[in-house]
């Protein structure tokens, strides 16, 4: 139901790593590491500034792939990937965007499944990518028929 | 300064556990990371969707572990994370979090993480890529 869309990306969005969202989201996760929030320690570290967690870009904004609408309800969160050329800067503008790498349909106990493996990036403002993440996500078949529906 | 350099194959991380899980813990996590899909947050949703009750976001269980990495970003950092939900996480499980060293070289260290429940059931399993600034 998406092997139209693999291959397909969004346009890029802007997004600005924020120094009180990545407080928020480091407080969510349980890990309030003051290279993370304490500005003069991020300062005094090797990167001269705070940093991101690595999990961080869930929180990001990667654009519409035009037409693809994922269900709300009911993915299932299969696995997860992050590839880093280096941590994200609080402060610095990203470009995210995110495509349909690969959907496909497999039979299981509960009927016939889709999985859809979905990127997201991020490159800097000259285009060099900084993160590139991948999740497969999976659609079970109740789901699957209420969307066809 | 805790350092990774003396780490060798089969060695470990100290690991980490975590408190019970909360609603509070998961309401945060939604907060913080826009996933607001409410089998993480509101029991009737949850049983709607047929679970015994609401689910920590795996997203919540993968960057909690991270978190055993976070105090040797001044020797390198995460380039590669990847992991599988393998089990669900329910309130007040007791999570551990654990690394051990599969591959060292001078580039960086590979380690198997993993969340384990207080069963004993792995609820996250993966791998960790640590590069080192050498």
């Amino acid at each position: 139901m998406f092997e139209s869309f693999i291959g397909k990306t969004s346009p890029k969005v802007k997004n600005v790593i924020e120094r009180g969202s990545v407080k928020k989201f480091a407080l969510a996760i349980g890990d309030p590491h003051p290279l993370y929030i304490d500005e003069e320690y991020g300062k005094k570290s090797r990167y001269g500034n705070n940093i991101a967690p690595p999990t961080f870009p869930r929180s990001l904004e990667y654009g519409e792939i035009e037409g693809m609408e994922l269900p709300k309800k009911g993915l299932i969160h299969g696995e997860q990937t992050y590839h880093y050329t280096r941590p994200l800067l609080v402060g610095e503008e990203v470009y995210c965007y995110t495509k349909l790498h690969d959907y496909y349909e497999k039979e299981g106990r509960s009927g016939k499944m889709g999985f859809i493996v979905l990127d997201r990036c991020g490159d800097d403002r000259d285009g060099r990518q900084i993160f590139s993440s991948r999740a497969v996500l999976i659609i079970t078949e109740t789901v699957r028929k209420a969307m066809m529906a | 300064m805790k350092s990774l350099s003396g780490l060798e194959r089969g060695q470990s991380l100290e690991e980490v556990t975590l408190e019970p899980v909360t609603r509070l813990d998961l309401i945060k996590y939604a907060g913080a990371s826009g996933d607001f899909n409410p089998i993480h947050t509101i029991d009737e949703e949850a049983a709607k969707a047929g679970l015994p009750g609401i689910i920590a976001h795996g997203m919540w269980t993968m960057g909690n572990l991270a978190k055993l990495f976070t105090p040797y970003y001044e020797e390198g950092f995460i380039q590669d994370y990847t992991v599988r939900f393998t089990g669900m996480v329910f309130l007040n499980d007791v999570l551990t979090l654990q690394a051990e060293v599969e591959e060292k070289s001078e580039q960086s260290i590979v380690f198997n993480v993993s969340a384990i429940n207080q069963n004993g059931k792995t609820v996250v399993k993966g791998k960790v890529k640590f590069r080192l600034y050498g």
